[in-house]
C-alpha cells in the first residue's frame, strides 16, 4: 500500500552481540531502512548455538533520518546525482583533517566550535548552484510523420524544479568538527579542531600524549576563592620578601617533585637497561591517565606583584594551572592569583598556526589544515614507529613521541643554568 | 457504471454505514500515525484499478475534488469517463492529511457510481486506450517536502521562479498546505499586484513571501485598508515600501493594532511625530515585534545606565536598534566603557554606535591602543581618539591611522591576551 513510511526510534543501546553490517533496504528522500541481523549472546559471551536459540537471529529493522551533510548519502542512493554544487562538495572532499584555531578569552570553547562549523557552512554553500536538472517525460502527442492523426509518444527532455537550491535547501547542512584538549571560558590560546577524517587524528595525537605549553601570569597579594582575579576575596597579603631567587628556587622545586612523578607514573622499571637508556634519551612520560604532571615550569618576567612563568605540563586542566600558582603564591609565604592562562603549544600546534577570529572561514582553514598536514602525520608516525621500537613495561604499550620529550629535556637544561 | 451487486455489499462492509451520505461532496481524512506531514488536499486522485482503494475493495473510482475547508480553488472537475485511465491533474495534488486510522467520517460521492463499467485487467484494450494510460509514478500521499510536488504544480513552479524559498515554508506543515492548495491564477496573482503597487521590487518578491507567507491568506481589501491608514498618517508610498521590505509581517498587523504600536512609540519616546516617523520606518520591526523588550531598553538606560531623558531620545533616533537591543549585551558594553575605558556619559552619548558593535571589537582595540599608550578617550587633550574612528571603521584602517601600527603587529598582540 502507498502508505508513507512510519516511523520506529532505533534502539537506544544495542543489546551485546554480533552484529552484521547493516543493509540499506530503502530510501525516500532523507529517510533510510536499514535491515540489521543480530545474535544475542549470553551473559557469558559466548555465543549459544543456533539449534537452543530455534535459530534465533533477530533481525531489527531500523529507520533513520540521515542529517549529515555529506551530500545527503540517501538522496545520492535514490536520486543517483549530487545535489550539490560540485565545487562545495569537491572543498568538502579537501575538509579532511586537523587545525587550530586561537580562543580568545571569555569565549567558551563550543561557542567557537558552532562558530567554525557555520563559517564552514557558509563557504560550502556558497559555490554556485548546479545547471538546472532535466528529466524524460514521456508526453502524448500526435505523430508528425504519419499521415493519418496517430497519438504516439514521445520522449522529451523538460527541465524540472526538483532539485533547485531553492526547493531543496542549501546543500550542506551539518558538519561534523571535534575539538582537541578543551580550553575553558577565560582561558585564551591554541585550540586544535578536527574535521573529516581528521577526527580520528584526534584520537590518535591523544594517545600520542603530548606536551603542551602555557604561559600563566600571576599577581602577588591577594588570594580568592576561584584562584582567579575576579573571584571572592579571602585573603589580603604583603609581598615585599619576595624574590626572584626564591621563586625560581620554588619552581625548580616543584619541577624536581614532577619530575619524580613522571618516572613513577610512566610504571617503568629504572633497574632496567631499556629504561636507563629511555631516560638517558629523555623520553620518559607516562603514556595512561596521570594527574598533571608537569614537565618543566621556569618564570619568564618577574615585576612584582605580577610575575609571569611559562609551564610545560600534560594532562592539565586550566583550573589545576590556576592553583598552581595559588600553590606558588602559599610556597612564598605570601598569596597569589592567575590573572591568565594562555596555552601557546598544543602538540604541534604552535601560536602560529592558530587562526585568529579574522581568519575562521573556509578558505584559510583549507590553507591551515594543508599546512599543518605533514607536520602532523610526521609526528604520528614517529609515535607509532617508536611505540613498536620500544615497548613500555608492565603496562599499557602506547606509543611514543621524542619531540614533546625533547622540548621537555631542552627545558629541563634551561631551568637547570 | 453501474456497480454491480456484488460490489456494493463489499463497499458496504468497509466503510461504516453512517458515512455513507449521498452527496456531490467529497471529503477524506485519511489519519495515520506518525507525525503530522503535509495535509492539504482532500481530493481524491485518480487512480488506477489497482492502486489505493483496493481496501475499500473498489475497483475504479471517480471523483469530483472540492475542499472542506474556506479556501476556493478552481479545481475543475476531473471527471474522466475512461474507465482506465488515469490521470494526475496538474493542479490536483493528493497529499492526504494522515492522522490515526481511516475515518470515513464525511461524505462520498455516488454520482457516477452507476456509470462505472466493471474493470477486469484481462479485458483487452485497443492500441489508442494503452497508450492513453499515463502509468507515471503516483505522488507521494503524504510527504515531509515540497520537492515531491514541485514538478506538478504550476502554483509552486511560479513561486520558486519568482524566487520564494520553498524549503523554509516546507518547514511548516500549514504553510506548505497552503500553497499547495492556493491557484496562482485566482489568489496568488491579486496579492502579487498589490504587492508590487506597494512598491516592492521583483527581485525582493520571492525574500518577502519566503517570509511571510501568510500574507496569501489575509484579505485583500484588509491589507489595502491598513495600507490606507499608514497613508493617512503621512507616511509616504516609499516609506511603507521600505517598511514592508524590512519588517515583511507587517501588514498582516490589523489597523488597531499598528495605531496602538505607533501611540506607544510616540508617548514612551516623547519625540515629535516626524521623529517618531522617521524611527519607526528606519526600524519598522518595532511594529511587528513585542513592546515588553522596548520597555525594559527603557528602563535600563534610564535607571541602571544613568542616561538622562534627551540622552536616550538623542541615542535612539540615531540608532533605533538600540531600542531592542539585549539587555545583558547592553549592561556589559557600557560597563566596559564606562568603568574600564573611563569614559563619560556625555561623550557615550555623542557615539551610541558603541552600543551596536560587538563587545569583542571594543575590547581587543582598546587593550591595543593601551599597550601601544594611545588610549586617550578625552577631546580636551592631544591625541583624542573619538570612539566612532575606535568601533566603526575596519581594522586595516584602524590599524594604520589610529594606532599608527600594522596589521601584523595586531595580529601578533592579539595572540597574546
Amino acid at each position: 500500500m502507498q502508505d508513507s513510511p512510519h516511523f520506529t526510534s532505533p534502539p537506544k543501546r544495542f543489546p551485546t552481540g554480533d552484529v552484521t553490517p547493516p543493509a540499506l533496504l530503502f530510501t525516500a528522500g532523507p529517510y533510510f531502512l536499514l535491515s540489521i541481523t543480530f545474535s544475542p549472546r549470553t551473559v557469558r559471551k559466548e555465543p549459544l548455538p543456533a539449534a537452543e536459540h530455534g535459530g534465533a537471529h533477530y533481525k531489527y529493522h531500523i529507520w533513520g533520518r540521515d542529517r549529515t551533510a555529506l551530500p545527503s548519502r540517501s538522496q545520492f542512493f535514490c536520486e543517483a546525482g549530487l545535489r550539490a554544487s560540485d565545487m562545495g562538495s569537491a572543498r568538502l572532499a579537501q575538509l579532511n583533517g586537523l587545525f587550530a584555531a586561537y580562543k580568545p578569552p571569555g569565549l567558551k570553547w563550543k561557542h567557537l566550535r558552532d562558530t567554525i562549523e557555520l563559517q564552514l557552512l557558509k563557504g560550502l554553500n556558497a559555490g554556485k548552484p548546479p545547471a538546472p536538472e532535466q528529466r524524460v517525460r514521456f508526453l502524448l502527442g500526435p505523430l508528425e510523420s504519419s499521415e493519418k492523426k496517430e497519438l504516439t509518444l514521445t520522449a522529451t527532455s523538460v527541465p524540472t524544479l526538483r532539485k533547485h537550491p531553492l526547493v531543496c535547501g542549501p546543500a550542506f547542512t551539518s558538519l561534523k568538527v571535534a575539538v582537541g584538549h578543551r580550553l575553558d571560558a577565560q582561558a585564551s590560546g591554541v585550540l586544535v579542531f578536527g574535521v573529516g577524517q581528521g577526527r580520528r587524528l584526534l584520537t590518535d595525537m591523544y594517545n600520542a600524549h603530548l606536551t603542551k605549553d602555557y604561559t600563566v601570569r600571576g599577581l602577588l597579594g591577594k588570594a580568592t576563592d576561584d584562584f582567579c582575579e575576579d573571584g571572592r576575596l579571602v585573603e589580603k597579603t604583603t609581598y615585599d620578601h619576595v624574590t626572584r631567587e626564591k621563586l625560581d628556587r620554588i619552581l625548580a622545586m616543584i619541577q624536581g617533585s614532577h619530575q619524580k612523578a613522571l618516572v613513577m607514573y610512566s610504571n617503568l622499571d629504572l633497574k632496567t637497561q631499556e629504561a636507563y637508556e629511555m631516560a638517558v634519551r629523555g623520553l620518559i612520560r607516562p603514556m595512561n591517565k596521570s594527574p598533571m604532571l608537569i614537565t618543566g615550569i621556569r618564570c619568564l618576567h618577574f615585576a612584582p606583584p605580577e610575575f609571569l612563568l611559562e609551564v610545560q605540563c600534560m594532562h592539565e586542566t586550566q583550573k589545576q594551572l590556576r592553583k598552581l600558582v595559588h600553590e606558588i603564591g602559599l610556597e612564598l609565604k605570601t598569596t597569589a592569583v592567575c590573572t591568565q592562562v594562555r596555552r601557546t603549544r598544543d602538540g604541534v600546534f604552535t601560536l602560529d598556526d592558530a587562526l585568529l577570529r579574522t581568519q575562521w572561514d573556509l578558505h584559510s582553514i583549507l590553507d591551515a589544515i594543508e599546512a599543518a598536514a605533514p607536520r602532523v602525520a610526521a609526528e604520528l608516525e614517529k609515535s607509532l614507529s617508536l611505540g613498536l621500537d620500544t615497548q613500555q613495561l608492565p603496562s599499557p604499550r602506547w606509543p611514543w613521541d621524542s619531540e614533546g620529550l625533547s622540548s621537555a629535556l631542552g627545558l629541563e637544561s634551561d631551568v637547570g643554568h | 457504471m453501474a456497480l454491480s451487486a456484488q460490489q456494493i455489499p463489499r463497499w458496504f462492509n468497509s466503510i461504516k454505514l453512517s458515512s455513507f451520505i449521498n452527496a456531490t461532496q467529497l471529503t477524506k481524512h485519511c489519519t495515520r500515525r506518525g507525525k503530522t506531514l503535509l495535509h492539504g488536499f482532500s481530493a481524491q486522485p485518480q487512480m488506477s484499478s489497482d492502486n489505493c482503494f483496493l481496501q475499500w475493495g473498489f475497483k475504479t473510482y471517480r471523483t469530483s475534488s472540492l475542499w472542506n475547508s474556506s479556501q476556493s480553488t478552481n479545481l475543475s472537475s476531473q471527471e474522466n469517463n475512461s474507465a482506465q485511465s488515469t490521470l494526475l491533474p496538474s493542479m490536483n495534488e493528493q497529499s492526504q492529511k494522515t492522522q490515526k486510522i481511516p475515518n470515513f467520517d464525511s461524505e462520498l460521492s455516488l454520482e457516477g457510481l452507476d456509470d462505472l463499467p466493471p474493470l477486469s485487467p484481462l479485458q483487452p484494450v485497443s492500441e489508442e486506450e494503452a497508450i492513453q494510460i499515463v502509468a507515471d509514478p503516483p505522488l507521494p500521499l503524504s510527504s515531509f517536502t515540497l520537492r515531491h510536488y514541485v514538478d506538478h504544480s504550476e502554483t509552486l513552479q511560479k513561486l520558486v521562479l519568482l524566487g520564494v524559498d520553498l524549503s523554509k515554508i516546507e518547514k511548516h506543515p500549514e504553510a506548505a498546505n497552503l500553497l499547495l492548495r492556493l491557484d496562482f491564477e485566482k489568489d496568488i496573482k491579486q496579492i502579487l499586484l498589490f504587492l508590487k503597487d506597494l512598491g516592492i521590487e521583483d527581485n525582493h518578491l520571492g525574500t518577502f513571501l519566503s517570509k511571510n507567507y501568510a500574507i496569501f491568506s489575509e484579505d485583500l481589501e484588509d491589507l489595502k485598508t491598513r495600507v490606507a491608514y499608514l497613508r493617512s498618517k503621512n507616511f509616504s508610498k516609499a516609506d511603507i515600501a521600505q517598511m514592508v521590505r524590512n519588517a515583511p509581517f507587517l501588514l498582516n498587523f490589523s489597523v488597531e493594532r499598528l495605531d496602538n504600536r505607533l501611540g506607544f512609540f510616540q508617548k514612551e519616546l516623547e519625540l515629535s511625530v516626524k521623529k517618531t516617523r522617521d524611527l519607526v520606518v528606519r526600524l519598522p520591526r518595532l511594529l511587528t515585534g513585542s513592546l515588553e523588550p522596548v520597555k525594559e531598553n527603557m528602563k535600563v538606560y534610564r535607571l541602571e545606565l544613568g542616561f538622562k531623558h534627551n540622552e536616550i531620545q538623542h541615542m535612539i533616533t540615531r540608532i533605533p536598534k538600540m531600542l531592542t537591543a539585549n539587555k545583558r549585551k547592553l549592561t556589559e558594553t557600557f560597563d566596559y566603557l564606562h568603568n574600564v575605558m573611563n569614559i563619560p556619559h556625555h561623550i557615550i552619548v555623542k557615539f551610541p554606535q558603541v552600543f551596536n558593535t560587538r563587545l569583542f571589537k571594543v575590547k581587543e582595540r582598546h587593550l591595543f591602543l593601551t599597550y601601544l599608550r594611545r588610549a586617550q578617550y578625552d577631546p580636551a587633550k592631544p591625541n583624542y581618539i573619538a570612539l566612532d574612528k575606535l568601533v566603526s571603521i575596519p581594522d586595516e584602517i584602524f590599524c594604520e591611522e589610529i594606532a599608527k601600527a600594522s596589521v601584523q603587529d595586531f595580529e601578533k598582540f592579539l595572540k597574546t591576551l
